[in-house]
């Protein structure tokens, strides 16, 4: 902890002490001052719960691309459109063989297949043209989200998720205790738990793939130096193009978990692109572990927005990129 | 010479144009490219001198038209404060160029495609925002029944009229931006675009120039906004939505981000296409041509439909070489 700066250590401070406060906001029975101050209990700690659900849901979409974007600089407009195409995806298969998992697992597959082909067929012969290789991207959006419209028409489609992650659960956090001294639990949809838990588990694991295996240690010296990394003798085409199908297959994937949470419909690709873009200005792009702050922080100031400010929701979330913006141009976690 | 003799009959045919066609080309052909050309034209400022791709010029464009609601009339429930058109207008483009000054602060701190996506952010936030505020911009269903004035007796609604006001706007700001581009300040804004480090040292400020840049291209967003809300007589979210936004950039690149002549062409390409895409194709899948036209354009011609033309000219023999790169292209010229 030497290597700490002082500013670091007074950083690390603050956050302790957030996560502690947090913490017993969380699990405390609250004292009246503050339910004076906040208003109940419940409507806090569910608010906290959504947006980390959100968060979660956030890092899956983000997480891809981010990693694009770190290795090859190609921002992806088309990411939105990859969780809504997953989320088609994942509906027609899962409503063909009646089990949600193969869903999941097909819109992983096919949405990561089209992003191989997306890198071989049009990327590939314009790299190094950031400019136009965003414009391509835009152009793919604009001609997918026409197209899906025509496939699956403006309906909206809702997934049947097995029977274990339907309804709501009671969590072990204190609710409120009423007069006659009997103690009410809160309850929550299991459902956005096993998203959070999901996320984790993804979060984990791009953290093992990236720093614990050889093709991780490849695409980190992909975002460092690509040309050096292709000096060195590896194939830097086939790291993108893994990469490249990566990112399209968690944002896929991301369409069947975020499709179940709420409903898969022409739009939400907008929604989670635009997310995608604050939460990795706000994180810092082309870093993962930024992902993850950035979707917290977004998520978060989402659902607290639109819980006790509903109007100003929105400005909210952009508030905090200008101040990050203002603060640290590169992002959180950017260097 | 031969540009100045192309320029002469390009500005008969346009004066002209009024004397060969009906309401419908004059109206809603004409006048609404002109209007998306200018829009598109405060884009490619800021592209093609500045190098910053700016994504939210519409927002620019969108603040205006909702500042003509909420300060003059408009039917709805939600504000509407009847001020006079000589207020109105004047405070709607400096609301927007303002507006769009700021956007421009925010976004300097960024450069190239970092640029494209914090304007794309704020546009889509832009969006976001309006749509759930019901107090000042009446949320989903926006505002409507905005009139442009009657001047001297005269409609500006009536097609003839609005279609040349709208010519006059688009040539004064065409002709503003040839001028402004061989200016100091357009010069250096070129230089600050080609090389920052050496433009600071110097003794320019880099940033300053972008931002001003910004504010310049605002009041032609903002005036064109203005065009706009009342060549559709409503405003809500979904003008400002993100498919308008990127149907401005696709207007721009299109058209050719080279020469303030590009919007224009890329606008009347883009309307022609929308309205008449319906004969190629499903009635539904307009989008789809559009975007399999700018997909087109990028791959083979990422100077836009300018290029394509020195391409042309360059293979008949003569006249402009096509570059290759299109940074030392924008440098030639």
């Amino acid at each position: 902890m030497s290597s700490l700066s002082q500013q670091q250590k007074i950083g690390y401070g603050l956050l302790l002490c957030l996560l502690v406060v947090l913490t017993w906001m969380i699990f405390a029975v609250w004292p009246a001052w503050l339910i004076d101050i906040l208003g109940r209990k419940k409507t806090f700690v569910s608010t906290f719960l959504s947006g980390m659900t959100l968060a979660g849901l956030y890092f899956l979409v983000a997480s891809g691309f981010t990693l694009v974007f770190g290795l090859m600089r190609n921002v992806n407009l088309a990411h939105g459109s990859m969780y809504l195409l997953g989320g088609y995806i994942g509906y027609e298969v899962a409503a063909l063989t009646g089990n949600w998992y193969l869903g999941a697992v097909a819109a992983f597959g096919a949405v990561a297949l089209t992003g191989i082909l997306l890198q071989v067929v049009i990327f590939r012969r314009m790299q190094g043209d950031d400019l136009r290789q965003t414009l391509v991207t835009i152009g793919i959006s604009i001609i997918a989200a026409d197209l899906m419209l025509a496939t699956w028409s403006g309906n909206t489609y809702q997934f049947t998720t097995p029977d274990w992650l339907f309804g709501p659960v009671v969590l072990p956090i204190i609710s409120t205790v009423k007069s006659s001294g009997e103690i009410i639990y809160l309850k929550y949809p299991i459902y956005r738990l096993f998203v959070l838990a999901v996320a984790v588990a993804v979060g984990i694991g791009l953290w093992l793939l990236l720093n614990k295996t050889r093709i991780g240690m490849k695409i980190r010296a992909g975002v460092d130096d690509r040309e050096m990394l292709g000096a060195t003798g590896v194939n830097v085409d086939a790291v993108f193009v893994t990469v490249f199908a990566l990112g399209a297959g968690l944002a896929g994937f991301a369409g069947v978990i975020g499709g179940s949470a709420l409903s898969v419909a022409p739009g939400e690709d907008l929604r989670y692109l635009l997310a995608s873009l604050v939460v990795v200005i706000v994180g810092g792009m082309g870093s993962v572990s930024g992902a993850a702050v950035g979707a917290i922080l977004i998520g978060l100031a989402e659902q607290f927005g639109l819980a006790y400010f509903p109007t100003y929701g929105v400005v909210l979330t952009f508030l905090i990129m200008i101040v990050v913006l203002a603060v640290r141009p590169q992002g959180i976690m950017g260097r | 010479m031969r540009q100045s003799i192309l320029y002469a009959i390009l500005g008969v045919a346009l004066l002209a144009y009024p004397a060969f066609v009906n309401n419908f080309f004059l109206f809603q052909v004409g006048a609404y490219a002109l209007i998306l050309g200018t829009i598109a034209l405060s884009l490619m400022v800021l592209a093609g001198y500045g190098g910053m791709v700016s994504l939210s010029q519409l927002t620019v464009a969108g603040i205006a038209g909702y500042m003509m609601a909420i300060f003059g009339d408009n039917n709805t429930e939600a504000m509407g404060l009847g001020w006079s058109w000589f207020v109105t207008i004047p405070l709607a483009i400096g609301v927007a160029s303002a507006i769009g000054a700021l956007i421009g602060a925010i976004s300097v701190r960024t450069q190239g495609i970092y640029t494209i996506m914090i304007t794309l952010a704020i546009a889509v936030s832009f969006f976001y925002f309006v749509r759930q505020n019901y107090e000042v911009f009446n949320g989903f269903t926006g505002l409507t029944g905005i009139k442009p004035p009657t001047i001297l007796g005269v409609n500006l609604l009536t097609p003839i009229v609005f279609y040349y006001a709208s010519l006059v706007m688009a040539v004064g700001f065409f002709l503003a931006v040839l001028y402004g581009a061989k200016s100091t300040f357009g010069l250096t804004l070129q230089g600050v675009r080609d090389n920052p480090r050496r433009m600071q040292s110097l003794g320019f400020s880099v940033n300053g120039h972008k931002i001003f840049a910004h504010f310049l291209a605002g009041i032609i967003a903002g005036t064109a906004g203005v065009m706009l809300v009342w060549f559709n007589g409503r405003i809500s979210p979904g003008s400002i939505g993100v498919s308008v936004v990127i149907d401005i950039l696709v207007i721009a690149v299109i058209g050719g981000l080279r020469h303030p002549i590009g919007p224009f062409l890329g606008a009347l390409t883009f309307v022609l296409l929308e309205n008449f895409a319906i004969d190629l194709i499903d009635r539904d899948r307009v989008n789809t041509v559009i975007g399999t036209v700018f997909l087109l354009i990028i791959f083979f011609s990422p100077d836009g439909l300018l290029g394509l033309g020195a391409k042309m000219r360059a293979a008949i023999g003569g006249g402009l070489k096509p570059t290759k790169d299109p940074k030392s292209a924008r440098a030639n010229q």
